[in-house]
């Protein structure tokens, strides 16, 4: 077995700020981190190798700094981890990512076939989920997504049996491989890193590849010129200019403020009470 | 979507359409049904398609796709009730499940075919699944995740604004030499339609031309969800949520108890899901639900952007803070200033006291 698995490198959303007065994003101290779904994918990959044998390698796309997120995933138990980066991809939206990343794997695939990949669900910073099913087809691989449980893989045929996460219920799926997946959060928990591994990924010399080595054929498909969406605005949400009225009374006895709140709020909306009898038991 | 929003230049004003590209004409939504039923998603982007197609001067057609049936021409009328003037019907047994193989297949032929200059898609799982595949075969552009959609007159295209960046920021994302133009959009973002029974319109089939051997994936069973006990917050009339003001797991019974009273859903903040007080599925916000609920009870929320973007279209907003300054109070309908632990058994006990005398009341 040998799977691929795509991260990202994102800043931590949580911990974003926009200044005031400019409205930019400030980006100071805020720390990147590896895309937290991507890990759910890596952890999933890890465990078939560890029942089924083979090779796990991370892939992934960004600025030389991204570095740090494939030597984390090498330090939880990758075998092998590639940088594709290139001044070229700046400004990839997710069919030029797709196209990028499609490329990285068919170099891959030239020294050991691949028979899985593994991406995120979804990236934090984003948010599209795009990327997974953009890569499958252009690899005309079966797509998996939102897999909630690898049930089996069976070697000789060639099959995988996943269960899926669909509206209203779990799909139980079966395909072939090659095939990529992206799993569902919650589906598994990251193990620790080992003392060894954290110690090989200090040392493991990554590979890095520029849009050459990653054997992109077409320039025009990548960077800014090969993503068809266009950002035309960036700019903050407008805050409401209309704030909460402070319910206040001469006490402010909690009794007395929820009392003069439900009023209030009875007044206004006179219907909700029945939308809350209707629910209430 | 940018992976890279922030480094990307501005759009130029006004392009030329490749006279190909604009005989591409119409809004389509596609119509997303599993089990007999049609996901709510896609009659709110039908009422969205109909602002859309109104501005353009051109139709809007539904997209249904399923397994022969008298089904299938009842969700077709019912896109007509919402807004739709046409619909695309492609009936075929392969088309029973949702397998990604076989509807990317359908719906990109339909493209090809019929040429549409813009394509709505509820972003659900499948919607997520299968626009992704779509946009990809077809080579062109696709916004993810949007909560406004516009027409920008001078190049006829469509702007997607979404938020970006844990919804700090939000920027809007045009597709202009490519179509159709994609975009995805959550459900309960976009209000639902009046529906209007007297609408009728045209159904126009199309084969989907496949054969059962040649897909590769199989659907071996569905397991469905067990509503009983599992959180719907999506569409909940009441949701009563706690943040991390809440201090301790023991206290996020207080917001269980004033939800039992109202016959509400719980929902909660990030921190709060991530620490285990309550599952997942009940976490409001960027990474989670968005809601629009009649109303909605915030205690010990500060009222971050990232919670705040899931929850700000609610009928009526409760908040209730100890800190004075917290955020959630810009644009709560009402406020109270206090310590939820005190609040929270006030309020509960003047709600039961309400309803216990409206009930009387008759």
């Amino acid at each position: 077995m040998h799977i691929v698995v795509c991260i990202k490198q994102v800043p931590d959303s949580a911990q974003i700020r926009v200044h005031p007065v400019t409205n930019t994003i400030m980006r100071q101290g805020v720390p990147a981190i590896v895309n937290p779904y991507d890990l759910y994918s890596l952890e999933e990959a890890l465990r078939i190798k560890d029942q089924y044998g083979g090779r796990v390698t991370v892939l992934s796309m960004g600025p030389p700094q991204a570095e740090t997120a494939l030597r984390k995933a090498i330090s939880f138990g990758a075998d092998d981890a590639i940088l594709v980066t290139d001044r070229a991809f700046a400004g990839s939206d997710t069919l030029a990512t797709s196209y990028a990343l499609a490329s990285a794997i068919r170099q891959i695939e030239k020294d050991i076939p691949v028979d899985m990949v593994f991406a995120g669900k979804q990236t934090i910073d984003g948010d599209t989920a795009q990327v997974g099913p953009g890569i499958a087809k252009r690899l005309d691989m079966q797509l998996l997504t939102y897999v909630s449980k690898v049930r089996e893989i069976d070697l000789e045929n060639r099959t995988v049996t996943v269960e899926r996460r669909a509206e209203g219920g779990v799909q139980v799926l079966r395909t072939s491989m090659p095939c990529l997946v992206t799993v569902l959060e919650g589906t598994n928990e990251m193990r620790f890193a080992t003392m060894s591994n954290m110690f090989r990924a200090a040392r493991y010399p990554l590979k890095t590849w520029d849009k050459e080595k990653a054997g992109i054929e077409d320039v025009a498909k990548i960077g800014l010129k090969g993503s068809p969406t266009i950002v035309s605005k960036v700019f903050a949400p407008t805050p409401k200019s209309v704030k909460a009225e402070i319910i206040d009374t001469e006490s402010n006895q909690p009794k007395d403020l929820a009392v003069t709140l439900l009023a209030k709020l009875f007044t206004k909306k006179p219907n909700l009470q029945r939308d809350i009898a209707k629910n209430a038991p | 979507m940018s992976e890279a929003a922030e480094t990307r230049k501005p759009a130029r004003k006004k392009v030329e359409l490749d006279p190909k590209l604009a005989a591409y004409k119409g809004v389509w939504v596609f119509v997303e049904h599993e089990r007999g039923q049609v996901h709510p998603v896609s009659w709110e982007l039908m009422g969205e398609g109909r602002k859309l197609a109104d501005k353009l001067g051109v139709e809007l057609a539904g997209v249904v796709m399923g397994a022969p049936g008298p089904e299938s021409r009842v969700f077709c009328n019912e896109a007509m009730f919402h807004g739709a003037d046409l619909c695309y019907l492609m009936e075929d047994d392969l088309l029973r499940d949702y397998r990604n193989e076989p509807f990317t297949k359908g719906l990109t032929d339909l493209v090809n075919s019929y040429q549409p200059e813009i394509l709505l898609i509820g972003a659900t799982t499948l919607g997520r699944d299968l626009a992704g595949s779509v946009a990809t075969t077809l080579k062109t552009g696709l916004t993810a995740d949007c909560t406004e959609l516009a027409i920008d007159m001078e190049n006829r295209s469509l702007a997607a604004t979404r938020p970006t960046f844990g919804g700090s920021l939000l920027c809007t994302i045009v597709t202009l030499n490519y179509r159709p133009q994609m975009a995805t959009v959550r459900p309960r973002v976009m209000a639902m339609p009046e529906t209007d029974r007297t609408r009728s319109g045209r159904i126009l089939e199309h084969p989907l031309g496949m054969v059962e051997e040649s897909i590769i994936t199989k659907v071996l069973e569905f397991i469905p969800d067990n509503m009983q006990g599992k959180p719907q917050l999506a569409f909940a009339d009441i949701i009563v949520s706690g943040g991390r003001g809440m201090k301790k797991p023991e206290n996020f019974q207080l917001i269980w108890d004033l939800a039992k009273v109202l016959g509400a859903e719980v929902g909660a903040t990030r921190p709060i899901v991530q620490a285990g007080w309550v599952e997942a599925d009940r976490q409001v916000g960027q990474s989670g639900k968005t809601v629009r609920p009649k109303l909605y009870i915030a205690a010990g929320i500060s009222g971050a952007i990232q919670h705040r973007v899931g929850m700000e279209d609610s009928d009526v907003i409760i908040a209730i803070n100890s800190d004075p300054n917290a955020p959630i109070f810009d644009f709560a309908t009402y406020g109270i200033v206090g310590n939820a632990m005190v609040i929270l058994p006030a309020l509960t006990e003047a709600f039961r006291q309400h309803l216990s005398t409206a009930r009387l009341a008759g």
